[in-house]
């Protein structure tokens, strides 16, 4: 017999560790998957998980696709925690690409060490922006800030379509959807020759770093996680939710921001139609994934990005398509939503329990 | 005149051709969130259900089972959403967002091999009215059935929702699932079914999409469809009626801009098909406002998770 009870109090332990149940049943479903395709599923698997990053230039590569995606998912976090639901970083990100690499174009015949953080500087404010679009509809207008900030995906993927192709394309560029590849420096500088590793990895790092300082170490964090928990309290004790909502969509949409800017000073180097492969969506699974603590992000956007890789390297050795990435992601999400039901019940197995006895 | 008159008929015609995907997806999310639960999956469920009917249609050349395993197919994803949010009590937003996401790679996945091949043609009826009769005809005859149907449904829905018993079983379970469950209703079986019922009406707006109104698979093919249909379910604050009035509104606004593009006036292509996303953000604004008649109209417990104490 089993028996299910509810657990009175969440274990810390159990917490972190249904994340890493999730990773290995993605891994048997994924199995099966491949298996179901007519691949030897150990194999494939390896391909899929092992092969991307057994040599250097692999984990470079790892390094390169988690940049982005933890600095979205850390901005992310600040919003999931207060219960805004903000799924457009990926318009967010694709907008402040925009802004910062319409600078990069204006200051193109400049040359010196402040275009790179003017550039930079007003990606993330380019994506801060665009969030404040959901935020201030949600608060002012009591819109419904999903949908809101979804449709605007689509409005900055055609807004910057329409940019490469008409008033930004290359002049010399044949008419390729395409700016001009950006200055020198204009880019972010490179860590190691001959790898693609960049020093947005920095940024990245850093504010994790600021994150967890204002997650945990302030006041505002603070009202956050109450807000998050139960709105009635947070509205008991006095907090201002219209700003809240205003600032916590403001950093999200300012790291998404600054992960666009990465990307097009990083390793694209330019603007055009595909300057994120729905990094911003993906990053959703990776807030999740880290249980929206900034170090679980580290370790989760590590593991996602993974799955970019995987999924590249087993289109070349599998013929599979790309997606395949994705079909991973979507199964780590459901089976880290399903596993949490062990945070709240416990399952007891009564006939073990009657030997002791 | 008389040949502008038919022009505009067969305008009208088109657009509610356009219309019908978001009919048939909202009607069901309906359905869903009358029940209390917020399944965000429609895009997913949507992609899943057109590459499924495009497939069948391919492999069977039986137009039937293509639509009948779309819905199937819709249905059957759809109820990995309810095994997670009834019976693993899982966050309907996270769980509808990995639905979506699940979809559209499984779909890119299954279709892998399908891109490329021309769909067959779908039977449309009354053909011969639609051309003997001007301005009427194209807006009222040749359509595929699958278009009578989804105009037909927000009637049925309403009538449903309002006139029967499992309608308002249904409401009672989206508005007080605590009492309607001391009524001694199953809750979560009633959750389950509208989980379901969502599903298998997504996975027909896909196959319509994939087998009537584009005949082919291409990656993505929804084209966010899906966020418009939830959209559509908050304008229409959760009547069927009015879903079919916004239906066909956004269907309005996709062809009047396709029409725009083909006519060349000197607007940016991308700024006009941008204009249903923008149409969705202001009239959710317009609509949204007024937050009394919005929590009025919203089923009281949607979203919330419903767990019983045995």
């Amino acid at each position: 017999m089993i028996k299910i009870e509810k657990r009175n109090d969440v274990s810390r332990s159990i917490y972190f560790l249904t994340p890493v149940l999730a990773i290995f049943l993605t891994l048997f479903g994924g199995g099966i998957i491949f298996y179901i395709l007519g691949f030897n599923p150990i194999e494939a698997l390896k391909f899929f998980f092992i092969t991307p990053i057994s040599d250097l230039y692999g984990l470079s590569e790892l390094l390169v696709k988690a940049t982005p995606l933890c600095l979205i998912a850390i901005g992310l976090s600040f919003c999931f925690k207060s219960n805004n639901w903000n799924i457009g970083a990926e318009g967010q990100l694709i907008f402040g690409g925009i802004v910062g690499g319409g600078v990069a174009l204006l200051f193109y015949s400049h040359d010196g060490f402040y275009v790179l953080p003017i550039i930079i500087l007003s990606g993330a404010i380019g994506g801060m922006l665009f969030a404040m679009i959901p935020a201030i509809l949600k608060t002012y207008f009591n819109t419904n800030e999903i949908l809101v900030s979804l449709m605007l995906v689509y409005v900055a993927k055609l807004l910057l379509d329409y940019l490469v192709v008409g008033p930004w394309s290359n002049p010399e560029g044949f008419n390729f959807p395409e700016t001009r590849q950006f200055s020198e420096s204009a880019r972010m500088p490179i860590l190691f020759d001959g790898l693609r590793i960049h020093a947005g990895i920095f940024i990245t790092l850093i504010t994790v770093f600021f994150s967890w300082l204002i997650l945990y170490k302030t006041y505002l964090g603070f009202q956050i996680k109450v807000s998050g928990l139960s709105l009635k309290t947070a509205k008991y004790a006095g907090y201002k939710g219209k700003t809240m909502i205003i600032i916590v969509f403001m950093i999200s949409g300012a790291c998404a921001g600054l992960a666009g800017v990465g990307e097009i000073t990083g390793p694209i180097g330019q603007l055009h139609r595909n300057i994120s492969p729905d990094y911003g969506f993906t990053a959703i699974i990776v807030a999740f994934l880290g249980r929206l603590n900034p170090v679980g992000i580290i370790f989760a956007s590590l593991i996602v990005a993974l799955t970019y890789l995987g999924a590249e390297t087993a289109q070349i050795f599998l013929q599979v398509p790309k997606y395949t990435g994705q079909v991973f992601q979507g199964m780590i999400l459901f089976f880290l939503l399903g596993s949490d039901y062990l945070l709240f019940f416990k399952i007891k197995f009564l006939g073990l329990k009657k030997n002791e006895l | 005149m008389s040949f502008d008159l038919n022009f505009i008929g067969i305008l009208i015609g088109a657009i509610m051709a356009s219309s019908v995907p978001l009919i048939l997806a909202a009607s069901g999310e309906l359905i869903t969130e009358r029940s209390g639960v917020l399944n965000l999956g429609v895009e997913g469920m949507m992609i899943i259900g057109a590459i499924s009917g495009f497939a069948l249609m391919v492999v069977t050349d039986n137009l039937f089972l293509a639509v009948i395993g779309s819905m199937l197919s819709g249905l059957i994803i759809s109820l990995i959403f309810g095994l997670l949010t009834q019976s693993l009590l899982t966050n309907h937003v996270a769980t509808g967002l990995a639905l979506t996401i699940f979809g559209i790679g499984m779909s890119a996945m299954i279709g892998k091999n399908f891109v490329g091949i021309p769909g067959k043609e779908f039977p449309l009826l009354f053909l011969n009215l639609k051309e003997s009769i001007p301005f009427l005809g194209p807006i009222f005859f040749g359509h595929s059935i699958i278009l009578y149907f989804a105009f037909v449904l927000p009637f049925l829905t309403n009538y449903f929702l309002k006139k029967t018993k499992t309608g308002l079983i249904i409401r009672a379970v989206g508005d007080s699932p605590t009492s309607a469950s001391n009524q001694g209703i199953n809750v979560t079986l009633v959750r389950y079914s509208c989980i379901l019922y969502g599903g298998a009406m997504c996975g027909l707006a896909g196959a319509y999409l994939s087998l009537i109104y584009t005949p082919q698979w291409i990656e993505n093919m929804t084209g966010g469809r899906g966020w418009i249909a939830l959209a559509l379910v908050v304008f229409a604050t959760w009547s069927p009626i009015k879903v079919l009035i916004g239906a066909l509104i956004f269907g309005g606004i996709t062809i009047l801009q396709l029409h725009m593009q083909a006519v060349g006036l000197r607007i940016p292509v991308q700024l006009l098909s941008a204009l249903p996303y923008i149409m969705t953000i202001i009239v959710l604004v317009v609509i949204s406002r007024d937050s009394r008649k919005i929590k009025l109209n919203t089923p009281t417990s949607l979203g919330q998770i419903f767990y019983k104490e045995k």
